[in-house]
């Protein structure tokens, strides 16, 4: 068994090894006819651009994507500099250096790579599917009977911010950062999905479609290892079922298909002020001009915010979103699941969370106020401020950099829900909801709490569960995610997640069930 | 400002000196010498096994005793003055206070074994002896075989451990079944059953009669008294604990096997109090035994001479007895008194269900006349505390039991129930017609 688990990982590895080395290789060469369409569709007017590129770009060679790339972007500083200099602003050209790139690299790919792509998708993809299942489905046997297994968590580099983790930290960041802002380098990738994409949506993929499709693949592996580690637990069962779900049919596969559908592209559960941009004025626009569908989706939208989602946190907290519906938890619960303990529990980093969860919140509303303020009045700018400009920021700060490369980048440091306990902006919502207004609790047994730890230790979001265990309270925090974990691990069977009346969920005690009668009364009623 | 001082910074004390701050302002100084801040023993193992690390045994953050002005000094006593109100500490200085409270909890029995001195012989109790098994057991290939003395609780914490490390563990356990002086027979055996299956070598029925040294003085083999030798480079002697108490023997304090305390947690001595481990009553309590070395004794006497040393006089009463381990993957939970055969009185009747295939157990006890509820013991199913709290307390018969079983599931959702097959279970040994309630929010919580 063990044997087998080494041979996966080797197999994963080399997959992996590929996978990481295609944004640097590849061959691609631009011909003069693609590179005229490319023109015709961006409405190129800048014929500063158009030369310089069809002098050193056009039907040269060239290998791996840092080659053209610099030669792109060379290009478009140069030609609008000349322009702004010469106030010809209708030939300089707003496309972004990293998506002009981008879009030549992919029509321009003619090497093995483009060529085969079902090949190329084995090598990657495959391999690092097969080697990680290898390496995962031992465990049925090698976990040995059911039960909570978390033997050795703090021992192993990779869970305990060893060498391993450095180097998960290092991969997922740089991924991050190529996904967001040099998606050229991620060309070659769009190539192994690209007969996925063309069945799905009918277009070839762009490095979008690549970070949906890992994204379910990546779920889906890590979702199997929760299979085999919590086969005891079917809360856990139930839970990864239903997460996984709603990732592959809500988040990838029905936006893909709306697409080819001719519809607007669209996640039926991804709700405002998570998907910040849903009132940003272009979208708006391609919903109402989208017909009946548009608008449905634009009500959708609202009523998902407004209505559904607090009535469900009324009803079963706000884990029905945040750890069986949405994407960012379904991947903190699978990929994530490894990290879990290292979210802290300090009470300076509660601290912290309060003021940047609802600084971000504050953020997004503020945000859409002006966004729709400058819709509805027409008008770029309020109170002087450019509206563009502030959801561009919120964008590149919290969209990209804090969801992004630091909430899932910084897995393997800082715990697997760091985007979700600080910056999630649809969690503070709810937490509100939750803490106030919720049927939801984890209820503590009595005096049965052993104050041992391991409840806070595995606690995603950092919540120190033992201190209201061991005082016999209930858990009432709003940024509970309702994972299970805590209930899972203890030894004592102290915790348990329900939904039940409003009055008693909170419970402050001094003396814990067990002792002496008056002593409890006496001092529960001071 | 009265002077409190507290000798053990375990669960007893430190329960004590945080309801004696949150009662009144008095001035609160913590002696202990295990360890500088107060965790959690119960957690030991995990942190051997890589579940956690020793400072997630820490229920409070360091900052904490400051904040709330809990003094704590790292130091041994070795003296209690009386007559001076003062300690006396290894390194000589001395405390005084006004008040005293000895919670300085147990240490592993020793039984006179020839060899339970060597090198490669340990209990497990303290930091120390964790520090101790890390470096006597890293792998197994530094420890090639372990055995271990004592089929108790922390036996088979022990053994766990030990597995989880892939380290071979040999189990001497004294009785012909584990723990069956304190779980019915039916109990006793699942986890006999279960104990194989984590590939521990139980052997019941077995005494430990010698430890063997190699040439270098340390441990190489244990001797049994069915004739075996069995070679081995740990031994971990987990044959119970007893009140730490030595260096108060010349005190005047009245001790027997722990320090002699009334129902007030008051010594001989006025002013010196014991809670915790260390602490005998005189009459053991209901049907609790005069010491108990449990977590939650610890935390009820500490919560309630807390209460008496604030100037609100109260006696020590506990409640409904509780309790729960864990068999490494099985949960147990009891409420009430369930006995076992050997020590069970001549009323008490058991009714006994188990799981087909699953490692999954249910035996309440009752008595035989009356059908009042006594007690239950539940494994791989977690119950509601407060329920069989209520249950107790209003002294609800069997059938009561069996009806509203419902509400006093604690399992996760989802989890697959039994009821209906325990109450079917028990219709048909009984000859009743129960027909189980549905689970009600509204019993759970009513005058809860
Ligand atoms: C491995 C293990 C697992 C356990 N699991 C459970 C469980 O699951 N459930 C349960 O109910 N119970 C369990 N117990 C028992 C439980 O831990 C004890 O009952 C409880 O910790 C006793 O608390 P205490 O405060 O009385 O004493 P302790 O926790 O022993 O604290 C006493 C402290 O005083 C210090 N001290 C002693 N003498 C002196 C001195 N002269 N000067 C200075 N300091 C001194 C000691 O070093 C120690 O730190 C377990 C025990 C062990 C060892
Ligand atoms: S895991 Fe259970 S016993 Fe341990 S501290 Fe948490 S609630 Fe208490």
């Amino acid at each position: 068994m063990k044997a087998i688990k080494n041979i996966g990982l080797v197999i994963f590895l080399i997959g992996l090894g590929i996978f990481t080395a295609l944004p640097l290789i590849g061959t691609f060469k631009l011909d003069q006819s693609t590179f005229d369409k490319i023109v015709a569709e961006k409405r190129i007017k800048s014929e500063l651009f158009i030369t310089d590129i069809t002098k050193n770009v056009v039907g040269k060679e060239f290998q791996g994507m840092q080659s053209i790339s610099p030669l792109v972007s060379a290009a478009i500083e140069n030609a609008n500099t000349q322009h702004v200099k010469n106030k010809e602003y209708k030939k300089k050209i707003y496309t972004k250096p990293s998506d002009m790139a981008t879009l030549i690299g992919k029509r321009s790919g003619n090497g093995f790579i483009a060529n085969n792509k079902g090949t190329m998708w084995f090598l990657t993809f495959g391999l690092g599917i097969i080697g990680a299942l290898l390496f995962i489905i031992p465990n049925v046997i090698l976990l040995g009977k059911k039960g909570i297994k978390n033997d050795g968590i703090y021992h192993e580099s990779a869970t305990n911010k060893g060498w391993v983790a450095w180097l998960v930290f290092i991969f997922l960041v740089g991924f991050y950062l190529i996904l967001y802002f040099k998606s050229e380098y991620a060309t070659n990738w769009t190539y192994l999905v690209d007969p996925i994409s063309e069945s799905l949506s009918g277009n070839p993929a762009g490095h979008w479609f690549v970070y949906g499709f890992m994204y379910c693949v990546i779920m889906t592996v890590m979702a199997i290892r929760m299979y085999i580690k919590y086969r005891h637990n079917m809360y856990q069962m139930v839970r990864t079922t239903s997460v996984l779900f709603f990732q592959i049919v809500f988040a990838f596969l029905i936006p893909e298909i709306m697409v080819r559908l001719q519809m607007p592209y669209y996640d039926f559960k991804n709700a405002f002020p998570l998907d910040y941009d849903f009132f940003f004025s272009w979208n708006l626009k391609q919903l109402l001009n989208s017909g009946g569908i548009g608008l449905f989706i634009l009500v959708w939208g609202i009523v998902l915010t407004l209505v559904v989602v607090p009535v469900m946190v009324y009803f079963f907290g706000k884990r029905w979103y945040c750890s069986w519906v949405c994407g960012c938890g379904g991947l903190a619960e699978t990929l994530g699941d490894p990290y879990r303990q290292h979210s802290s529990k300090s009470l300076f980093s509660w601290k912290i969370e309060r003021w940047l969860i609802h600084g971000v919140l504050l953020f997004a509303v503020v945000m859409t106020g002006m966004t729709l303020y400058s819709f509805f009045a027409e008008t770029s700018t309020v109170l002087g401020i450019k509206t563009q400009s502030i959801q561009n920021t919120y964008s590149l700060a919290i969209g990209s950099i804090f969801a992004g490369v630091i909430g899932t980048g910084f897995y393997p440091i800082f715990g697997n829900r760091v985007w979700c306990r600080f910056g999630c902006p649809l969690a503070a919502y709810l937490g509100f909801v939750q803490r106030f207004k919720s049927r939801f609790r984890i209820t503590t047994n009595g005096g049965q709490c052993i104050s041992c730890g391991n409840c806070s230790t595995y606690c995603e979001q950092g919540i120190d569960v033992r201190a209201y265990a061991q005082k016999g309270e209930n858990i009432v925090r709003s940024s509970c995610v309702g994972c299970g974990v805590c209930s899972a691990v203890c030894p004592r069977g102290v915790l348990k997640l329900e939904n039940g009346p409003l009055e008693g969920r909170i419970n402050p005690t001094e003396v814990l069930l067990g002792n002496d009668v008056d002593l409890m009364e006496l001092t529960n009623k001071k | 400002m009265e002077n409190i001082v507290i000798i053990g910074n375990g669960i007893a004390g430190i329960t004590a000196a945080r309801h004696i701050r949150k009662n009144s302002d008095k001035k609160i100084t913590v002696v202990s010498a295990e360890t500088d801040y107060f965790f959690s023993r119960t957690a030991l193992m995990y942190i051997y096994m890589g579940h956690m690390k020793f400072e997630h045994t820490q229920p409070y953050e360091n900052w904490f005793w400051k904040k709330n002005r809990i003094d704590l000094v790292k130091a041994f006593v070795t003296q209690v003055n009386h007559e001076d109100k003062k300690l006396v500490l290894q390194d000589g200085n001395t405390i005084n206070y006004d008040k005293l409270i000895i919670a300085t909890g147990s240490k592993p029995n020793k039984f006179g074994w020839p060899g339970q001195d060597l090198p490669g012989v340990q209990g497990l109790y303290s930091k120390q002896d964790l520090d101790q098994l890390e470096a006597n057991a890293p792998d197994n290939k530094t420890c090639k075989r372990a055995v271990i003395v004592g089929g108790g609780l922390i036996g088979i914490e022990m053994a766990e451990m030990l597995r989880s490390r892939k380290i071979p563990v040999t189990f001497l356990v004294r009785e012909n079944s584990f723990w069956n002086g304190v779980l019915p027979s039916g109990e006793s055996q699942m986890i006999n059953e279960h104990i194989l299956e984590h590939h521990i070598d139980l052997r019941l029925e077995t005494n430990l009669v010698e430890i063997l040294a190699d040439e270098n003085g340390r441990a190489k083999a244990v001797t049994t008294d069915k004739g075996d030798t069995i070679e081995c480079t740990v031994v971990g002697l987990t044959a119970g604990v007893s009140p730490n108490i030595d260096f108060l023997k010349e005190s005047g304090i009245a001790i027997g096997r722990g320090v002699k305390v009334n129902r007030f947690l008051e010594t001989n001595i006025p002013d010196i109090y014991a809670i915790g481990d260390c602490a005998e009553q005189h009459e053991g309590i209901g049907q609790r035994r005069p010491i108990e070395a449990v977590w939650y004794t610890g935390r009820m006497m500490g919560e309630t001479v807390a209460q008496t040393i604030c100037g609100n006089k109260i006696e020590y009463k506990p409640g409904h007895w509780f309790n729960s381990a864990k068999f490494l993957d099985l949960e147990y939970q009891t409420y009430g008194w369930v006995f076992s055969e050997q020590n069970k009185k001549e009323n008490e009747q058991h009714f006994h269900w188990r799981h087909a295939t699953e490692k999954i157990c249910v035996t309440i006890a009752f008595d035989k006349d009356s059908k009042q509820f006594l007690g239950i013991n539940t494994f791989g199913i977690r119950m509601r505390h407060e329920i069989f709290n209520r249950w107790l307390s209003e002294k609800r018969d069997i059938n009561h039991i069996m009806e509203f079983l419902k509400d006093a599931n604690f399992d996760p959702e989802f989890f697959a129930a039994y009821e209906n097959e325990i109450i079917s279970k028990f219709n048909s040994e009984f000859g009743t017609h129960i027909t189980p309630k549905k689970k009600s929010w509204k019993r759970i919580f009513s005058n809860a």
